[in-house]
Formats: C-alpha cells, structure tokens, sequence
C-alpha cells in the first residue's frame, strides 16, 4: 500500500461509519450545514495542534506511508483527512446511538416537539 | 509543552466547555457515554495500526513512553502505551471527540438544522439493535 497506507486507515473510518447514515438514518452528511459548522472550529483547531507537534518534533510520520502533501505549516495532507473524518464519525456515532436508543442530546427543542 | 501536559490541557479545556461555556452538559448524559465507549473501541484499533505500523512515530522526550523504535513495533501494552498508541493518544482523542459533539449539540440549540432529527433505525437493523441494548420497535 505504500504511500496510501495513512489514507487506507481513513478510508476505514469513513466506510465504517458511513453506512449509519442509511442504516440508522442519522441524517448527519443531511444536515451539512450544521456538520460543516461543527467541522471547521475542530479542523481549524487540532490543525494548530498538530503543527506545533510536528514543529516540537512531538511526532512525526513515515514518509513512506504518507501522501507527502504537505499543506500549510508542515502538516501533511493525510492529517487534514483525519481532523475532517473523525468529528464526522464522532458525530454519526452520537446520532447512531440517539436514533437506536431515543436517548437525549439536549438540543431537541421545546419539550411539546421533543422526541420520545 | 509536551504532548503529556498539551493532552491534559485539552481535556481539562473541553470538560470546562461542556459544563459550563457552552453548557451543553453531554458530559452528563448516558447518550454520550454510550457513544464515547463505541469510538474509544474503533480508536484503539484504528490508531493501534497507525502506530503499531509505524506510521506515526512519537519523541519519547514528549510522552510519558519512549520513543517509537527505528526497527519494530513499539510495545503493544506498558511504557506508556496501549495498543502500541501512547496513552496520550486516547486524551487527545476525547477532547476531538466531545469538542466535535458540543459544538453539533450546541448548533442544534441553537435551532441551526434540529431537523430532520435521526432515526428511526431501518427495520432490518431492530432485531440486531434489541440484541445489544437498543429501543424496541414499539417505543418509536
């Protein structure tokens, strides 16, 4: 797998959530909108993590098994994916576990339109 | 900072966001726990293998274990880490995570998309979601 190896591991996070949005009708990738607004505080923010880590030498990754994009800052392309996938796959999972439970999140609204 | 203290920070910032700046409290609600224990599981094998792997690779001057081995797997469990991960790994993984949810719950209080609300689960999937703990068919 090579240079892909970094990308297959999210390619796995992707495909394995990716089916609640049928199965469970989560309605996440849906409600775009609202994802995106989610999304882009937690990029812009663990993307400046991770750029101090890499600067600091904290971790590093091998080149061999990275794209060898390099975005801004140093942070590699397969970096960026994985700050995108994973508050997606967070959030479905939460919506997953609503729909299968009927558990309260806390934005369900008046009570009169609330779900059971 | 090291990667230790950073990771504690992040956790000690997100609890605090949750309880009390954005207020949306999931840190007190089963649902997030129940959906918190599903991702720590897929995290522990998912960054089992970017680690295990070598993929990523960590400076032992900045984690409580040491550094990643030029040769070889890093230990699967003990020095610090689990599953090959460094134990610091599964501290910035929860900030991720209940940063991710806050901000998603807190959107939809803010009446940003509250609709189309999620689920029912397809039918198909009742009887498996009965079997590990899930709302029966009649209750929706």
């Amino acid at each position: 797998m090579g240079q892909w190896s970094y990308l297959a591991v999210m390619a796995c996070i992707f495909l394995g959530t990716a089916w609640l949005e049928l199965g469970l009708r989560t309605r996440v990738y849906r409600r775009w909108r609202r994802l995106l607004l989610t999304v882009l505080p937690v990029v812009a923010l663990f993307y400046l993590w991770d750029a101090y880590a890499i600067a600091s030498g904290h971790w590093w990754f091998d080149e061999a098994r990275i794209t060898g994009v390099r975005l801004p800052l140093d942070v590699p392309i397969d970096e960026l994916v994985f700050f995108v996938m994973v508050p997606i796959a967070a959030v479905l999972t939460l919506e997953a576990v609503r729909s299968a439970t009927g558990l309260p999140v806390g934005d369900e609204g008046p009570p009169d339109e609330a779900q059971p | 900072m090291t990667y230790t203290q950073l990771a504690v920070l992040g956790v000690a910032l997100v609890i605090a966001w949750d309880l009390w700046i954005l207020r949306t409290r999931l840190l007190t609600r089963q649902v997030f726990w129940m959906s918190y224990a599903i991702i720590v599981f897929f995290q522990l094998l998912t960054n089992g293998v970017l680690t295990g792997l070598r993929i990523v690779r960590y400076d032992g001057a900045a984690i409580l274990g040491s550094t990643t081995p030029a040769e070889g797997p890093p230990p699967i469990v003990g020095d610090g880490r689990l599953l090959y991960a460094p134990i610091e790994d599964l501290l910035f993984g929860f900030a991720l995570v209940v940063l991710a949810m806050t901000l998603w719950a807190w959107w939809g209080r803010r009446g940003v998309q509250r609709e189309p609300r999620s689920g029912p689960p397809r039918r198909a999937l009742v009887p498996l979601l009965a079997k590990v703990g899930g709302r029966s068919p009649e209750d929706s």
